[in-house]
């Protein structure tokens, strides 16, 4: 039952989207083609799938740890943010533009400075029992203004006719692609990684062990004597370094510069791609692509067809939506329940 | 005149077993009738056909003398049949009356029905107040609520499924004087049990099953109680063998003045308790639920630590102030009373649960699980404890309570502690296993390890304890050396009618010298 509900969820959400096409005068078919199988008819078309896909999984794989121990960490867009902006800073600003350490260096700051973004609302929820949903949320808000303010102040490219961005990183600090031709690099091998230590980690791992039964049932964790701020921390850190590592790959991927926009919101797309994966390594990996694939045909059909950009966001919401609603139907039954004003109607019953 | 219900040949089958085979019983109006049998002899399984939880494969049920079709639940209410569960079906973050609306089948105004509910629970002699959160009532208290959720409908047949097991002695008293009070006003009764004791004081008539058939049907008033219990096991009883304690000269559990404050307005708090435990000997912990037992409890496993670390000693370690797993190290072991969500994940298999107390036990190596091993001990476990599982890969939540009760005291125990903390131990286990679990115990203890079992069945804490401890109202009584009290002694001290003031002073500092 855990497996069907994304795939109920997924059929749902083709036909309410086909309603959807239909509605603003588009042939259902020929939509849904466009959508999600011609982005993928050429090479340039899958590198792009994978390229996108690529942080939308290693996020997701690290939300899922906090996830599975009932921490939930809303914030990866945040974490994405700090963790593109430390990378930056020391592929911008390091002595030495050609050292081969400054992948090294820029991987270990966007990771430091994600699970730094991450370590607050941790510490707030281990030590002073805060809500983490709202802190991390609130901090994506902070994280993102900062990025501004870095880029039309300080980091702003005196070179850029007063473009809100920095300059463009050196050659050294950039993953180079596969073909120059198109834009997938190297560093999907890391979301290859991440997605194994993540299967090693809640599949095999005792710490990992110890998270599940606190978020499956925290009174046994309680009565085995795991510390829950324990599960907290390892949550939150887990979840910000993956978006630390994917903040710094997309700056030293695609990117190649700090803009004030530099997530199409990876960070909140992954905690849907988490959930579709059953907050499990291999799910999730479908999850990814599946996700990535509405934020290509999203695209695809705004430049051929003409139709609006927030599309990509309504599938996803739709898709979230039909998920829950999937998972309630099979855990619950509903029942209706006449009103009453003042009767005894249990006697009677 | 027909009977209240007929059962005709009903047949059950789940694959690989048959749960139900050609089972016929008929219960009159007014009558309390019994329903005897082991875990898996097919009880469970005839009150859901009764209940309409399921359906027969073949067979015929008559109510009032009509024959009743393919039903549900519903219908069942409908037909006037109502089940109090054993495990109780209420959500703990509302209150009592807010339970009982949300199972309402219709239409209901939320003050009337409390007072409603204050009503009949006083009517039936076991008053709860309708506002209180159902997390803060002790299981005693739960199940009053199941069964006035039940009465609320003024029921002609009710299904009691263990209903004692967490009830003291004068508790049962009331119980039974409601049951008795229900059958005279035409309710008929059936109360599953494994409690012949109590079948034979309660119930007009018992049908005995063994393995999905019926063994027998007896008078039980006029059977004695080892007849019975041969129609449900097919064998000889097992014997206890208690040998006198040989008890260490240090105390493996030591507990000096401690009190606590209650967490919440409906906790208790416990006042200046002291009290040891010495290795080789079992203490029980005797008294009504709700009177301190959990909050002792959970400081005693370290669930909850106390700022005072030295008024609790694990061999002479203070161990307040530690936390549940580095008490296990100083050798601790524990059976808590809730045993699904607490003292086993439900959603986890039984390997996986063994790994929640297990992982120094060479289930977890470098960090990683080792399934084999945590596999390997789970099997060693069910074969043991003869747990009825699937194997180790079997969820826990597909376990009968007391199928995983034995999994859970078998885990506990083959972690070889110095002392084992054990809490209701045999609470809806039946007569064979119970027998088993309390023989292990007693073995466990007269290997050396302090054992302290919490119960309220008074029968159990006499059959293996050597010395008892009462506690009321968060104050522990001196102990009471087993063969020098009794029952009435016990009981009262339960009740707090003979706690004299002197012998509350003495309750503190002296305790733990006396003996």
């Amino acid at each position: 039952m855990r497996v069907a509900a994304p795939v109920v969820a997924s059929l749902l959400t083709l036909i309410v989207g086909s309603i959807f096409f239909a509605s603003l005068g588009h042939d259902p078919l020929p939509t849904l083609y466009a959508f999600f199988i011609e982005p993928l008819n050429s090479l340039n078309g899958l590198s792009e799938w994978l390229l996108k896909a690529s942080p939308l999984i290693l996020i997701a794989c690290g939300l899922a740890v906090g996830f599975r121990a009932n921490v939930w960490n809303i914030g990866a867009e945040g974490q994405f943010t700090m963790g593109a902006i430390a990378a930056s800073g020391v592929g911008l600003f390091w002595p030495n533009p050609d050292s081969v350490l400054l992948l090294p260096l820029m991987f270990i700051a966007g990771m430091g400075a994600g699970m730094a973004w991450a370590a607050i609302p941790a510490f707030l929820r281990a030590r002073m029992n805060t809500n983490e949903i709202l802190v991390t949320l609130m901090m994506t808000y902070i994280a993102t203004l900062f990025l501004s303010y870095l880029v039309h102040g300080p980091w702003r490219d005196p070179a850029g006719f007063n473009y809100p961005q920095t300059a463009l990183l050196p050659t050294a600090a950039l993953f180079a692609s596969f073909d120059p031709a198109y834009r997938l690099n190297p560093s999907i091998f890391i979301t290859v990684v991440a997605v194994l230590l993540m299967w090693l980690f809640t599949d095999r791992s005792f710490l990992g062990y110890k998270m599940s039964v606190s978020g499956a049932a925290p009174l046994a964790a309680r009565y085995a004597g795991f510390r829950e701020s324990a599960a907290v921390w390892i949550g939150l850190l887990a979840g910000g370094a993956a978006a630390g590592i994917a903040g710094m790959a997309e700056a030293a991927g695609p990117l190649g510069q700090l803009s004030p926009q530099i997530s199409p919101g990876y960070g909140f797309a992954a905690i849907i791609v988490a959930f579709i994966g059953r907050l499990n390594a291999f799910g999730i990996v479908l999850g990814g692509l599946l996700m990535s694939l509405l934020f290509l045909g999203g695209e695809g059909v705004q430049m051929t067809l003409g139709l609006p950009s927030a599309l990509t966001r309504i599938f996803q919401g739709i898709l979230l939506f039909f998920l829950l609603a999937a998972d309630f139907f099979i855990f619950y039954r509903i029942r209706l329940i006449r009103p009453a004003r003042d009767t005894h109607a249990l006697e009677t019953a | 005149m027909h009977p209240r219900l007929e059962l005709r040949n009903i047949c059950k089958r789940y694959p690989g077993v048959v749960a139900n085979d050609d089972v016929s019983l008929a219960i009159q109006p007014g009558e309390i009738h019994a329903v005897l049998g082991e875990n898996g002899a097919g009880k469970s399984t005839l009150m859901k056909i009764i209940y309409g939880a399921a359906q027969a494969d073949s067979g015929e049920i008559f109510c009032d003398g009509n024959p009743v079709a393919a039903h549900n639940p519903a219908t069942s209410r409908a037909l006037g049949i109502e089940m109090v569960y054993q495990h109780f079906a209420l959500f703990e973050s509302v209150s009592v009356v807010e339970n009982i609306a949300l199972s309402a089948s219709s239409a209901f105004h939320l003050p009337s029905l409390a007072e409603k509910i204050r009503e009949l629970s006083l009517r039936y002699g076991m008053p709860i107040d309708p506002h209180r959160q159902v997390h803060d009532l002790s299981v005693g208290e739960r199940q009053r609520v199941e069964i006035v959720r039940c009465l609320l409908r003024t029921p002609k047949l009710l299904i009691l499924d263990e209903p004692t097991s967490v009830l003291t002695p004068q508790a049962v008293v009331k119980l039974f004087e409601t049951l008795r009070q229900l059958a005279a006003e035409g309710c008929s009764i059936v109360y599953i049990s494994h409690k012949l004791d109590e079948v034979q004081e309660l119930c007009d008539t018992a049908t005995v099953l063994r393995n999905g058939k019926v063994t027998g049907t007896a008078r039980p008033k006029e059977t004695t109680s080892l007849e019975l219990a041969r129609m449900m096991v097919g064998s000889k009883l097992p014997e206890m063998h208690v040998s006198p304690p040989v008890p260490s000269e240090k105390p493996v559990l030591e507990v000096t003045n401690l009190s606590v404050k209650a967490r919440d307005h409906f906790g208790v708090d416990l006042k200046d308790v002291s009290f040891d435990v010495r290795g080789g000997e079992i203490v029980g912990l005797a008294g009504v639920s709700g009177n301190g037992q959990a909050e002792l409890i959970a400081l005693l496993s370290g669930e909850r630590t106390h700022g005072r670390s030295d008024a609790i000693r694990i061999s002479g370690t203070p161990a307040a102030g530690l936390r549940a797993d580095e008490r296990r190290k100083l050798g601790l072991a524990f059976v808590p009373e809730e045993r699904l969500g607490r003292g086993a994940v439900p959603s986890h298999t039984l390997w996986e649960n063994t790994v929640l107390t297990a992982h120094r036990s060479g289930t977890v190596r470098n960090g990683l699980v080792d399934r084999r091993k945590a596999s390997a001990f789970a099997a060693g476990i069910i074969d043991r404890f003869k747990v009825k599982a699937n194997g180790p890969a079997s969820t826990a939540q597909s376990l009968s309570g007391g199928n995983l009760q034995k999994f859970i005291v078998g885990r506990e125990i083959a972690l070889q502690p110095k002392l084992l903390l054990v809490s209701q131990p045999t609470w809806g286990v039946d007569v064979g296993a119970s027998a088993f679990i309390r023989q292990t115990i007693v073995d466990l203890s007269r290997a050396g390890a302090a054992v302290l079992v919490v119960s309220e069945e008074l029968d159990e804490l006499f059959e293996i304890c050597d010395r008892l401890l009462v506690i009321c109202q968060g104050r522990v009584s001196p102990p009471l050396v087993r063969k020098t009290t009794d029952r009435e002694e016990v009981g009262l001290l339960m009740t707090g009618r003979t706690m004299s003031k002197d012998q509350m002073a003495s309750g503190s500092g002296d305790v733990a010298l006396q003996d």
